[in-house]
């Protein structure tokens, strides 16, 4: 077998390797690559800069556990400035395992502001149904969610003071890693109730919303964990996505070389073949 | 009567729900509001029904010691645990519910998805190849984008993350929303076929 066979059958254990070297060296020694932030990411986080101290938002974190990585930065620093503006979050779950992501990044950017669970945010729990959950919150609040996750009733929740449907809210932000999620905001909150929608979702999955972000839909769209560094960057403090940008970095460039390599070896074969058949 | 009287009840449900939305006025409006609390409430029994599946296939499969029964009294254990916990404790920081939930479940979930990058690389070195005009723009479009939404891409050219965002906001946006309106026509196409009873895959059983 030649050399140009052995690298067309390389056996792909090596290209686990270096991808494993590729994600864990930079983990470990860190380059510490300057984060450029993009236009999406500036409109969330004006939008929120907007708002005046006080203002309730609505945020729904619609992710479960295996697209956490990618989706709880962002959720926790949207959430670490929503509580440095002084503004009040009021939490919504239309995938069950959001509760407890959505909760921690809650607590812990409550933690760091000084923030009280039921006077300046609240986490409304999950409720089963997507779209229709949405449309209820449209109808009446207090219909779909008339309890927190912890069972407390809404009417003993300050921050409920008043909240029967989206008008008291004057942004919606979703964390999304699919449906239900950004599309199913955009068609009932922002469509039907003129809502104000910013959304953060996976980066496989953000190409889709960008007809959105075009026509006003959408407000602002944090993609995954650039996305996430992006807004870090605009928070000035090093958060877990500012950490794996280096690791992404590397990643990216040895899949492309991967990408390369292959196409450079497809093609020295095809001018052999060519050849002999001469 | 099996198959028409859910075929009725499709027919009505849907047609009503359709006026409704043009007629939001009563009695429509008031009918779209009840059909929305119903659909919550089938769906929280949905929710129920397929732990109760779950159970009873598992439960087969290990009463028979089939192939890899081992992983359904893991998949049982874990069920059956996370529910006992997190109903008795709560869900909240310091409890076991939580301790398991960011210990156990989220890096098991999060490495299976992590898989990916593994399967994405190797699969690109064997597969992605310039055969074609409309290959070699998808591979210098992909280039541009994964470069240019990276740090490293700015370090490589400064425009690149620019020309990565234009890609994705004019190209793709383009793109999307074709995809976006295909999908649309799609959905209102079938929605009319379960509608009128055309099609009827989704009553089970097969054609009757």
């Amino acid at each position: 077998m030649s050399a140009i066979e052995k690298l067309r059958n390389i056996d792909r254990r090596f290209i686990f390797i270096a991808i494993a070297l590729a994600v864990i060296v930079p983990l470990l020694f860190p380059i510490g690559l300057p984060v450029t932030v993009s236009p999406s990411v500036q409109k969330l986080y004006d939008a929120i800069e907007e708002l005046p101290p006080g203002s309730k938002v609505l945020m729904s974190f619609d992710y479960g556990t295996s697209t956490m990585p990618e989706v709880y930065p962002m959720n926790l620093a949207v959430a670490q400035h929503c509580f440095s503006r002084d503004l009040k979050v009021v939490g919504t779950v239309l995938w069950p395992e959001g509760v407890s992501l959505g909760q921690n990044a809650l607590e812990i950017a409550a933690e760091k502001y000084g923030k009280v669970y039921g006077t300046d945010y609240v986490n409304l729990g999950y409720k089963v149904g997507g779209m229709v959950v949405i449309q209820a919150i449209g109808r009446d609040i207090r219909e779909i969610f008339p309890e927190d996750f912890r069972g407390t009733p809404i009417e003993e929740l300050p921050i409920m003071e008043g909240v029967r449907n989206f008008d008291r809210f004057r942004l919606v932000v979703t964390f999304s890693a699919g449906d239900p999620g950004v599309r199913e905001w955009v068609m009932i909150a922002q469509a039907r109730y003129h809502k104000k929608v910013g959304a953060g979702c996976t980066a496989v999955s953000a190409p889709a919303f960008y007809p959105y972000l075009d026509t006003g839909q959408l407000v602002g769209l944090l993609g995954g964990m650039k996305g996430a560094a992006e807004y870090e960057k605009l928070l000035q403090s090093q958060g877990p996505a500012t950490a794996g940008m280096d690791a992404q970095s590397v990643a990216h460039a040895v899949i492309i070389c991967f990408i390369l390599f292959g196409n450079l070896v497809m093609l020295i074969t095809k001018r052999k073949t060519e050849r002999r058949s001469l | 009567m099996r198959r028409q009287v859910p075929l009725i009840i499709t027919f009505i449900a849907g047609t009503i729900m359709i006026i409704a939305y043009f007629i939001p006025r009563e009695p429509f409006g008031g009918l779209r509001q009840r059909f929305s609390v119903w659909f919550l409430i089938i769906a929280a029994f949905a929710l129920i029904l397929g732990i109760g599946n779950l159970i009873k296939i598992h439960g087969k499969r290990i009463s028979r010691q089939s192939a890899g029964w081992g992983y359904s009294v893991v998949l049982l254990v874990g069920l059956a645990a996370m529910s006992v916990l997190g109903i008795g404790w709560g869900i909240e920081r310091s409890t076991p519910f939580h301790y398991l939930f960011w210990n156990m479940q989220i890096p098991l979930s999060a490495t299976m998805f992590a898989l990916l990058a593994f399967f994405v690389a190797s699969a690109s070195y064997r597969a992605f190849r310039i055969r074609s005009f409309e290959a070699t723009l998808l591979l210098a479009a992909a280039v541009v984008v994964m470069l240019g939404r990276v740090p490293l891409g700015n370090l490589l050219w400064p425009r690149l993350p620019a020309v990565a965002n234009w890609i994705m906001t004019f190209p793709n946006t383009a793109g999307q929303r074709a995809i976006m309106i295909g999908i649309a026509l799609g959905v209102v196409s079938s929605s009319l076929r379960i509608i009128l009873g055309i099609e009827r895959t989704y009553l089970g059983g097969g054609q009757q």
